[in-house]
């Protein structure tokens, strides 16, 4: 393999990573910026990130899309775990197609479309827009992703380690608490980290379905960056990066040590 | 094989028929209710919310709170409905017909997305093809590269072009300072900047199918179409591209599908001058607060992305059967 990995091949991967990170990591080298103009560098300073914890409406609006976040992208996972157990083992039921159809439109689905049908929904049952509305409005749409990467990795469980727990005598039940949960246990986690950044990231829906008294980060960021872009505003970012970046790693962490730690379980099994 | 998957997981096995019935009752009730509670909130917060978009785009506006005329209400029992139903009226669909910013709009939408889904393909493809003959040790790095810039914020990955394509922005700092352009380019406020908005923040959904697609392919295919005398361009037409072909779909769909709808990208890097659906949408909706016109703004939206949703659906469903 390693011989025909061309220099072709290496030059497009470079290029294309340059690509992908270049913004965000210019993004990042400038929130450090001691100038108020965002792409003239006049010096090293970590002033912005000091007003920026002086910005009490931007400090209110985290604390929004954080609760939000954590919210629905809990009851999400349960959900999407829920579908995508559906999807994958039950094969025939009615309205299976009209299900599959439902779980797999919202990730294409543009979100301006989403956003105004589930605002409607919302004033046609007389609900409020704040808090609960965004909340509502992210779980729809993230048990959707949720359910996608849970599906994908119960299609490659092997049924067989449930058929010996059910042919011992466990419950349905039982079975899935003990065995199906924790080998899919993480992709539910990926699928509940994956959930929380779709939350903490969307700023269409939010515009749509939130009220007063219920910004979200999103919300401000877009609201300051329509009045100009400046250093504070890439301060933000950053943070937000590097608290997402922080949870990604650590989660991949998690899931090597869980899966060297089964490995050796297995083995172990095996010479027992 | 599906049938046994249904007998094993939605009823107690054979084995467990000493259980008392009970028991037995219990588990057929919670294996219904793994279907019955997603696919009731999906029916009442993904379906029926399309219904409501679908009745209020044939209200009237009107200055109230909310601000339509009540349309379809049982409120006023089968008298006031069969009275409203004579008040529904497509004069929202006409005023979209009469008024050629609506028509330019999808139609720009439509070519931009179609565009945009291209370049995104041309870029995506050499990187997807990249990583899958990348050496089977740092692929799954790769593969987590590919997939961490979709974990930070899209309106702070969209955000960012800002300060590169602006005027005064990096981009023509650079091209300025090396002499490769006297006056600085306009990109920012224009179609372009959309382009390429679209193609770095898609750029993850177009890689990762392909890579799978690609990852499957035997590359002794290609060894051989060599052995016999292939030349390189003709075996990638003749076998890769062929093979790759439900990744490219399925990345393409994934691209084209929301880019049409995408209001953050042509509202933050296209500014003003552009025209793009989702912008004109939440204008609507947002500045003049028409809700009946944005509603139905939405409803042709939806008309016209329904094949490619299906489409999308469909390669999804035989994903999951290959898999099986």
């Amino acid at each position: 393999m390693n011989a025909t990995w061309s220099r072709f091949n290496i030059t497009s991967i470079v290029l294309g990573f340059a690509f992908l990170y270049l913004p965000i990591v210019l993004l990042i080298v400038f929130s450090f910026n001691e100038s108020k103009l965002v792409t003239v560098w006049g010096g090293f300073s970590t002033k912005w990130y000091v007003s920026l914890f002086h910005n009490q409406g931007l400090m209110d609006a985290t604390w929004v899309t954080a609760r939000v976040g954590l919210i629905s992208a809990t009851v999400a996972t349960v959900l999407g775990t829920l579908a995508a157990l559906t999807l994958t083992r039950y094969t025939r039921f009615k309205g299976r197609v009209l299900f599959s159809g439902m779980v797999f439109a919202p990730l294409v689905m543009p979100e301006v479309i989403t956003g105004l049908s589930l605002l409607l929904l919302f004033v046609a049952v007389g609900l409020d827009r704040g808090f609960l509305t965004v909340t509502l409005a992210h779980i729809t749409l993230t048990m959707c992703f949720v359910a996608v990467v849970v599906q994908s990795r119960l299609m490659t469980f092997d049924r067989s380690l449930e058929e010996a727990a059910m042919d011992l005598g466990a419950t349905p039940v039982k079975t899935f608490f003990q065995i199906t949960l924790p080998v899919i246990m993480p992709a539910i986690v990926s699928g509940w980290m994956l959930a929380f950044t779709l939350s903490l990231d969307d700023l269409v829906i939010a515009s749509f379905t939130s009220g007063p008294g219920a910004t979200t980060l999103p919300m401000k960021i877009y609201s300051q960056v329509r009045l100009g872009v400046t250093p504070e505003i890439n301060a933000a970012c950053t943070i937000l990066i590097a608290v997402v970046a922080m949870g990604v790693i650590i989660a991949s962490l998690a899931n090597k040590r869980r899966e060297v730690q089964r490995q050796l379980d297995e083995q172990v099994a095996q010479r027992g | 094989m599906s049938s046994a998957a249904v007998t094993t997981s939605s009823a107690s096995p054979a084995s467990n028929a000493g259980k008392s019935i009970v028991a037995r009752l219990g588990a057929a009730f919670v294996g219904r209710l793994v279907i019955i509670i997603p696919y009731v909130w999906l029916l009442f917060f993904f379906l029926i919310p399309f219904v409501i978009v679908f009745k209020i785009s044939l209200s009237q506006t009107a200055i109230a709170i909310p601000p339509y005329t009540p349309a379809l209400d049982f409120s006023g029992g089968i008298s006031g409905f069969l009275a409203q139903l004579k008040q529904l009226s497509l004069d929202n669909y006409t005023w979209l017909t009469q008024d050629a910013l609506y028509f330019n709009a999808y139609v720009t939408s439509v070519i931009i997305a179609a565009i945009s889904t291209v370049l995104t393909l041309l870029v995506g493809y050499p990187i997807a093809y990249g990583m899958a003959r990348a050496p089977a040790t740092i692929r799954p790095t790769l593969l987590m590269l590919v997939i961490l810039p979709f974990w930070t914020s899209f309106l702070i990955r969209v955000y960012a072009w800002i300060g590169i394509l602006k005027p005064e922005g990096l981009l023509n700092q650079l091209l300025l300072a090396t002499g490769v352009i006297h006056q600085p380019l306009i990109i920012l406020n224009t179609y372009t900047a959309i382009f390429i908005g679209i193609v770095y923040s898609y750029l993850p959904f177009m890689v990762l199918p392909l890579y799978s697609a690609l990852e499957k392919m035997d590359y002794s295919l290609i060894e051989a179409a060599k052995d016999l005398g292939c030349p390189p361009t003709s075996a990638f037409w003749k076998i890769t591209f062929p093979l790759s072909l439900p990744g490219v779909i399925a990345g393409c769909l994934l691209v084209f599908i929301p880019a049409v709808g995408e209001f953050v990208i042509p509202d933050l890097l296209g500014g003003s001058q552009t025209l793009m659906i989702g912008k004109t949408l939440w204008n609507e909706f947002f500045a003049n607060r028409d809700w009946p016109v944005s509603s139905a703004v939405a409803v042709i939206l939806l008309l016209l992305l329904i094949v490619p949703i299906m489409l999308f659906q469909r390669a999804q469903a035989r994903a999951q059967e290959m898999d099986r």
